[in-house]
């Protein structure tokens, strides 16, 4: 499909000078990219060398793709993970809170949390705190190379704590959401009357029968979330200036780099299945019922 | 909706919702400094660069002041707002009327062609919207009909999933299967007895899509891939905003409130529409 944007690799790499190359030059470097073949063809070496680990080389740098995915991927995945972390945080004990007395101006401050939240971009928070931060605080998002948390601690949080926190927010919204109709389902219940009618403390009510009974909207929810959020990283990624997956799309959609592209898109298809088989087994454990 | 009594009770139930009146009122606003930008009746010409008037705070002649071209920034924000809408309006129309569409006639006909529809539709749900809008508008270009398109195509999966999955439910209806015995056409069982179990979620799901419309549109346009310089988006002001935002915050302020009051709009009529029109909702 993006072999439809004007120019390509070779255009890409020489610029203006292509014109100046020869009928015969141009035929010599199609057939070193691999473009002279029909577009079927390119596909079907394309998705036999992937199965086999091959990702293909990236034109611009001569570099193999998989070296750039194994660099980029933990980045992206770090910074989703801490998304997801914060989000169901936040969303969950706003939920709670929003769902305790349905009408009230408690529920009403987080209903208007969770609207806002959904309804401030990324980017506007992201720049928002960029902005904030380097003129108070003289903080600015580095670009150094990204440190895993095992390596330097207090580089890897200074990475990750502001993308995580604009992702975390973004998730937070449609989870507290769902927690807040789901809780307000379940209260209604009547094994939840019967807990208040033994006198079972109303705290333990709220987390081991209304709570507990409530999870799988929840966990549905933030699974989906979690698959958006790897998307949902290419903005955040490019203002906090992090090596990751989402950037490197945007740089080979820029550089005509189809390769690229189009593996970096599949490894993004292959970590939306994975987290499906994730929620699954989560199911599982949360309701034994489920099979 | 052809029945006088049920269309103002719709009407009636809606304005009983906070959410839906709160709603429809910041969209009228913003659809309605829309419509003055769209007649020109912006203060500013929103292209003019006042080199006289670089980057002044927010006063009686500039109510947003100016960027660092002394440009008006009310003047580019309502521009910018108009643009963001008439993408978004285009996409979702698109969107609403194919996936629909499809949906509908996928639902009701079955078969291989049923099988095909929803199995396109799940390979295009796997993508994280933003970046599938991303590599169409990549591959497309730049102009604001190349962003609707590929918002477009980002979105109809959803409205097909919305459409097709009453009418599963509804085919098996025994008013579906009287209809047939009775010799109706199929054109006409669609029509009369399948289309109108749709209508209700699909008028929900289009407020609840534009607003998702605004937030690509913008990000897009952030990234740089959507409305181009010299023209305003909100997204795009947003980016320019920001080596500037430390100090002169109008310009990253008001750019940004607007996307958040227009998209906080859609999801509260959203909310509005969803209560009027489930008549579980009612009772309350």
């Amino acid at each position: 499909m993006l072999r439809v944007i004007p120019g390509n690799t070779i255009t890409a790499a020489f610029g203006i000078e292509t014109g100046m190359l020869t009928e015969d030059q141009l035929a010599d470097l199609r057939v070193y990219y691999g473009i002279d073949k029909p577009l079927i063809a390119q596909y079907f070496s394309w998705i036999t060398s992937f199965l086999t680990g091959n990702m293909g080389y990236s034109y611009s740098t001569g570099v193999p793709i998989s070296t750039l995915t194994k660099m980029a991927l933990p980045v992206t995945i770090e910074v989703a993970i801490i998304g997801t972390v914060l989000g169901v945080l936040m969303g969950v004990s706003v939920g709670m809170f929003s769902a305790r007395k349905p009408g009230s101006i408690r529920d009403f401050g987080g209903q208007l949390f969770g609207l806002l939240a959904l309804a401030i971009p990324g980017f506007v928070l992201s720049t928002t705190i960029v902005t904030v931060m380097a003129n108070k605080f003289k903080y600015f998002p580095n670009a150094f190379e990204y440190k895993a948390p095992w390596q330097d601690l207090w580089m890897n949080a200074q990475q990750m704590l502001f993308p995580g926190l604009v992702l975390g927010i973004a998730v937070a919204a449609p989870v507290m959401r769902t927690t807040r109709s789901a809780i307000l389902e379940t209260a209604d219940k009547d094994f939840v009357r019967t807990a208040y009618g033994k006198g079972v403390p109303a705290k333990r009510v709220r987390f081991r029968h209304v709570l507990r009974n409530s999870l799988i909207p929840i966990v549905t929810m933030t699974g989906i979330q979690f698959g958006y959020l790897l998307g949902g990283a290419v903005i955040v990624e490019k203002i906090f200036a992090m090596p990751g997956m989402g950037r490197q799309i945007v740089d080979a959609i820029e550089k005509r780099e189809y390769a690229t592209v189009q593996s970096s898109v599949m490894v993004f298809a292959i970590m939306f299945v994975l987290i499906n088989v994730v929620t699954d087994v989560i199911y599982r454990r949360i309701d034994p019922r489920i099979k | 909706m052809s029945n006088p009594t049920k269309e103002r009770g719709i009407v009636h139930y809606y304005l009983r919702s906070t959410s839906g009146i709160v709603g429809a009122v910041l969209l009228f606003i913003m659809v309605a400094v829309s419509l003055a930008s769209l007649f020109k009746f912006t203060p500013h010409d929103p292209l003019y660069q006042d080199i006289e008037n670089l980057l002044k705070a927010p006063s009686s002649n500039f109510w947003f002041g100016t960027d660092n071209f002394g440009r008006d920034v009310f003047s580019r924000t309502i521009d910018g707002m108009r643009r963001s809408l008439t993408v978004s309006i285009t996409a979702v129309s698109i969107a609403t009327v194919v996936g629909v569409t499809l949906g509908v006639i996928a639902g009701f006909i079955g078969g291989w062609f049923d099988q095909l529809v929803a199995r396109v539709s799940d390979v295009l749900f796997s993508f994280p919207a933003i970046l599938l809008a991303l590599a169409i508008v990549a591959s497309l270009g730049n102009d604001w009909y190349d962003t609707a398109f590929a918002i477009a195509i980002v979105y109809t999966p959803i409205f097909v999933r919305v459409a097709r999955g009453p009418v599963l439910s509804v085919k098996e209806m025994d008013y579906v299967k009287a209809a047939r015995i009775l010799g109706y056409s199929t054109p006409r069982i669609i029509r009369q007895h399948v289309f109108p179990n749709v209508t209700a979620p699909v008028i929900v799901q289009i407020a609840l899509s534009l607003s998702w419309a605004i937030l690509t549109e913008s990000g897009l346009s952030f990234l740089g891939l959507g409305t181009q310089p010299p023209n305003a988006s909100l997204g795009l002001m947003v980016a320019e905003a920001q080596p500037i935002a430390a100090f002169a915050w109008w310009n990253l302020a008001f750019p940004s409130i607007f996307i958040t009051i227009v998209v906080v709009g859609l999801n509260l009529v959203g909310d509005g529409l969803r209560d009027a029109l489930d008549p579980a909702r009612r009772s309350s």
